[in-house]
């Protein structure tokens, strides 16, 4: 094995939303990306030729978004966990050669963001929908530039690229 | 197969040597056609050999090698107009620009307390308001395209965090950020990207020389690569001395081609890990 994506999440970003939504994201968000590099570590050790890991974070791994709820916080709280996790991973797996980065997407275009629970939540605070524009003029971006952004980090073009955060984020973050 | 950025042209500063070169040549492996410039002498403050009119011809001749087409010139970043002129040369042949790389820079080595006025200025004038007027020269050229484009400013490891015994060298990196996110604010409605690249130390004559190793071994007369390589390897967290040029080449390619459509305002570290540890 060489590359490890720690890509699984969820958005529980609801106007109903339950108690559990805290809870729930961050055992999907941040503990299942920490269970995914833990089962991962030891053969890519073991087999001693590297390998590169790249776990999904989000532009709310950097900052302050994702409203009050109980899961936006959570989403958030995780997101900015995944960051550091992957700078201690990349620390500790560097003289094995195995590097480890974090990818920031803005919206993206996919069902974990277009739903109509998510619709209704986003539309419900005008504040929350503005806060959300891009700086280039897109309102999302596609599943395949977050694809383009991994298949660089964990090619041997990026071979001594480790412990960086990159935003595929359309200017999101710099126009905070 | 389509190079990653075939048909599209590139104008290059410090293109003459070093990772500029390497940039020119990985663009052109691509499909880009580049327009070149270097100054080709020396600046008095700067303790090493700087590039060469040779240097430059090598660049053409690669280039050349590849299939692609290259205009070169002499000219100093420090001189905006002299800058304009030669990209606008470089426009009117081959037709259009699509990318930026603002790389051309200078090192040199002194304690704050310590700089001469000189040695400040011509750090600032260089790999600061030299970045600038690549930006600025270039900008009209990429609006009046109307397709968008690729502007990557070459920073450095030490435009994100403090290294002692180069305090002009840091302030002009770290200003090099701000200038990156301003621009990508500014232009992001033209579908104009901007990004910063920052290395750790890489493998070209403005690191690989005696008053660099000296910053690493103060205790040592005349050092070698032998002395400062052991210093080099704790900077990084990877278990490398240094990065090639074709490691910068190849971040700046991913920035430059449509594979990063929608990456702006970002600062990249090709570090193995230097910021971090």
């Amino acid at each position: 094995m060489d590359i490890v994506l720690a890509n699984a999440g969820i958005a529980p970003l609801s106007l109903h939303e339950t108690h559990d939504a805290w809870q729930d994201v961050i055992d999907v968000n941040l503990t299942g990306v920490f269970n995914t590099v833990e089962t991962a570590i030891p053969s890519m050790i073991e087999r001693g030729q590297g390998g590169a890991i790249v776990l999904t974070s989000s532009t709310a791994g950097i900052n302050g978004i994702g409203g009050p709820t109980r899961g936006g916080l959570g989403y958030t709280a995780a997101k900015h966990g995944v960051v550091g996790l992957m700078r201690s991973y990349a620390n500790n797996l560097a003289p094995h050669s195995i590097r480890v980065n974090s990818v920031h997407p803005t919206g993206v275009n996919t069902p974990m963001v277009v739903n109509e629970a998510m619709q209704e939540f986003l539309e419900s605070d005008p504040s929350l929908s503005n806060a959300m524009a891009n700086a280039l003029p897109v309102p999302m971006v596609e599943p395949v530039d977050i694809s383009n952004a991994i298949a660089w980090l964990v090619s041997d073009d990026a071979r001594y690229v480790t412990g960086i955060t990159v935003p595929v984020d359309a200017g999101f973050t710099n126009k905070k | 197969m389509a190079g990653r950025v075939e048909g599209k042209v590139a104008f290059i500063t410090g293109a003459a040597r070093g990772q500029g070169r390497s940039h020119a040549i990985r663009l052109a492996q691509e499909g880009a056609d580049i327009i070149a410039v270097d100054l080709c002498r020396q600046v008095d403050s700067v303790p090493y050999p700087m590039s060469t009119p040779q240097d430059l011809a090598q660049t053409v001749k690669e280039v050349e090698a590849l299939d692609r087409r290259i205009v070169a010139s002499q000219a100093d970043v420090r001189d905006y107009g002299a800058l304009k002129a030669a990209l606008d040369a470089g426009v009117a042949e081959l037709g259009r620009l699509d990318i930026v790389s603002a790389n051309a820079g200078i090192s040199s080595v002194g304690r704050a307390d310590e700089l001469p006025e000189e040695t400040w200025q011509d750090m600032i004038d260089t790999n600061l308001t030299g970045v600038w007027h690549a930006a600025k020269a270039a900008i009209p050229h990429l609006k009046a395209g109307g397709r968008g484009g690729s502007i990557i400013l070459t920073s450095s490891a030490a435009g994100l965090m403090a290294m002692e015994n180069i305090a002009h060298y840091v302030s002009a990196k770290h200003g090099v950020v701000g200038l990156m996110r301003t621009l990508a604010l500014e232009l992001a409605p033209d579908s104009i990207r901007v990004n910063s690249l920052h290395p750790t130390m890489v493998n070209t004559p403005m690191i690989m020389n005696e008053p660099t190793y000296q910053l690493f071994r103060p205790d040592l007369e005349n050092p070698t690569i032998d002395d400062a390589g052991p210093a080099f390897l704790t900077l990084n967290a990877l278990p490398i001395k240094w990065v090639e040029p074709v490691d910068i080449s190849n971040a700046l390619l991913f920035l430059a081609s449509d594979e990063a459509r929608y990456i702006t305002g970002v600062t990249l570290p090709i570090d193995a890990g230097c910021v971090i540890k």
